[in-house]
């Protein structure tokens, strides 16, 4: 913080303004080259200014546009069935943990850590999923596999009780008749308040972030793809984004050099725009992750 | 045997106030169950000759069949040199590059810069690979990328086939790596220096201290908890690798196999694209172990270095 030196002070700020650039830059790139005609862009490559404005791709993706208000529902609804059940299940774990007087507490909490230590890796889980629950192919597979409840976060939360709750204040609602439900549901939900709206954050961009439980369980029905899996596939095989739709249009006539990236940028600006609202509470769960549970 | 029944009432009583808890504790114990301990004890399919028609459960044994068959070819060993290889790589420049850039931000005096700083520096680790993949492809493409068609020319050299030629992709990767990672990073390392007293670079200025003799006997000592927690960690971690970033980023593209395939990448092809489950199996029962002494190792070390900051 006190570093006088001006010239050290001034290399520092430089460093950060290229950083900053380079984490700005590359987003402008996807963005100008969607509104690039494909004509430009066939000659000029992907380029930070639209040599030849043009909003083909964008029409194009609009002609599509079912498939990708599909995606973006599966998505949201992935996401927020996920984020509820998860911070439900992972509240209703950590507050008991939280109760030193619970019998058997030591071992449960054990039982919780060790799979933070240890696990069976991706070919037995997909095993478990896949041949003995049957979840390929169903929604459920993008919910339940690996993102339900994260150890760590019943941790946090376990913590963040024991630290901010006396025991008083539980005793004193047992004594006055409360059952635990009520405890919980009547005082430590409201006392516990920044430590949900953290994790249910952390929660819910790594539901919208997920893709490789798309990859692994579904196989064939794709119209089960949220947003991510669904660009994924354009990335890979542009002409995935006509399936399920408008079969009259031929693959020779995509502007598939602009509409990769115009498909891109429409599934980047909700998160961004999204993004300075939950900035703070995005790294308040950064940083608390970083402290011992 | 009344005397023991009227002791198993007493205490069912006791125990009796506690079962709404376990109750609520259910869910979660059925889950942790199915999607940890299950798949631990389908370890055990590394030992057999997985066949689906007559079942997992009935798929007769095999020994060391699997692994025999995962080191036949030289598969396994580029895929393990380059999961480590990679990781020690990220851990030296990850730490260095967080911790350059938690001292810039530090320094940083104007308020909006370094506000705004803060909040850009996280975007790229707030989108999925997937997005991820789409910004290297802008950049890489063969044809197209900003690299061949903007950058190259310029130094007169000819286009270069990225997502055919296996050498750059070291370079490509940490690079990205670093992309990602590196605002995560630095607002850890950031987190830590906000908390230093200001009075010891107060003094030390007074004392006629320089920039890097601060930096050297105030921040970084400060830091070191931080830094060793994160690399202990990441080492817990260095039998595993990003998924995303060495399947999706490089476009799964099969010549690259040489500077791209981790363990992660080896096991999900071995068992969804060449249905090879053997290899995949073997493969992914080392990494669990080897993993698990990672961890346990990385612990034991930082508690005998400092007590405080060991997970356990």
């Amino acid at each position: 913080m006190i570093y006088n030196n001006k010239v050290f002070r001034f290399v520092m700020g430089l460093i950060m303004f290229l950083l900053v650039m380079a984490c700005i830059l590359p987003f402008i790139l996807l963005i100008a080259s969607s509104f690039t005609s494909e004509v430009a862009l066939t000659k000029y490559g992907y380029s930070f200014i639209p040599t030849e404005f043009s909003l083909s791709a964008y029409e194009y993706i609009w002609s599509v546009k079912d498939n990708i208000i599909r995606a973006y529902g599966m998505s949201f609804f992935v996401t927020g069935v996920g984020t509820l059940a998860s911070v439900t299940m992972t509240l209703l774990f950590a507050y008991p943990l939280s109760r030193h007087d619970l019998p058997g507490r030591r071992v449960l909490s054990f039982f919780l850590f060790f799979t933070m230590l240890f696990n069976g890796g991706f070919v037995p889980t997909y095993m478990v999923y896949s041949r003995i629950f049957h979840l390929t192919d169903k929604v459920w597979a993008l919910i339940i596999p690996y993102l339900l409840m994260n150890a760590f976060f019943v941790i946090m939360v376990r913590t963040y009780i024991n630290s901010n709750i006396p025991t008083e204040v539980i005793e004193a609602a047992m004594i006055d008749g409360s059952r635990e439900f009520n405890t919980l549901f009547h005082i430590i939900i409201p006392m516990s308040k920044p430590i949900i709206g953290t994790i249910s954050l952390m929660t819910a961009i790594g539901y919208w972030n997920n893709w490789t439980n798309g990859v692994y369980f579904i196989q064939t029905r794709r119209e089960l793809y949220g947003i991510q899996n669904y660009l994924n596939s354009v990335l890979s095989n542009i002409a995935f984004l006509q399936t399920h739709s408008n079969p009259n249009i031929r693959i020779t006539e995509l502007p598939s050099i602009s509409i990769r990236m115009a498909i891109a940028v429409i599934a980047l600006l909700p998160i961004l725009f999204a993004y300075p609202f939950f900035q703070k509470t995005f790294v308040k769960g950064i940083t608390i992750g970083s402290v011992k549970g | 045997m009344k005397a023991k029944n009227k002791k198993n009432k007493m205490s069912f009583q006791k125990f009796k106030r506690y079962i709404p808890l376990y109750i609520m504790m259910l869910p979660g114990f059925i889950y942790l169950l199915i999607n940890n301990y299950m798949p631990m004890a389908g370890l055990t399919l590394a030992f057999k000759k997985v066949n689906y028609q007559i079942g997992l459960f009935k798929s007769p044994w095999s020994g060391l069949d699997n692994f025999k068959y995962l080191f036949l070819t030289n598969d396994a060993f580029i895929f393990f040199r380059n999961t480590i290889l990679y990781n020690l790589a990220f851990i030296l420049l990850g730490n260095i590059v967080g911790i350059l850039v938690a001292i810039s931000l530090d320094t940083i005096r104007n308020k909006f810069f370094k506000r705004f700083s803060q909040i850009v520096i996280l975007i790229p680790y707030l989108l999925s690979t997937v997005i991820i993949s789409y910004i290297v492809f802008a950049f890489l493409s063969g044809n197209n990328g900003f690299i061949n068609k903007s950058i190259l020319p310029i130094f007169g050299i000819e286009p270069i086939s990225w997502y055919n030629q296996a050498k750059y992709w070291p370079v490509i990767i940490t690079i990205v790596y670093l992309w990602m990672t590196f605002g995560y990073s630095s607002i850890l390392y950031y987190s830590t220096l906000i908390g230093i007293d200001k009075s010891y670079y107060e003094a030390a200025t007074v004392d006629g201290a320089g920039t890097w003799a601060q930096i050297r006997h105030i921040t970084l000592p400060s830091l070191k908890p931080t830094i060793i927690t994160l690399v202990l960690l990441a080492i817990g971690r260095i039998c595993y690798s990003d998924f995303g970033l060495f399947y999706q980023v490089p476009m799964n593209s099969g010549l690259l196999y040489s500077t791209t395939q981790t363990i992660d990448t080896y096991i999900y092809r071995g068992l969804l694209e060449l249905n090879d489950i053997g290899r995949s199996t073997a493969g992914g029962f080392l990494q669990s172990i080897l993993g698990f002494t990672c961890v346990l190792t990385a612990n034991y070390v930082v508690s005998k270095i400092d007590k405080e900051s060991s997970l356990f």
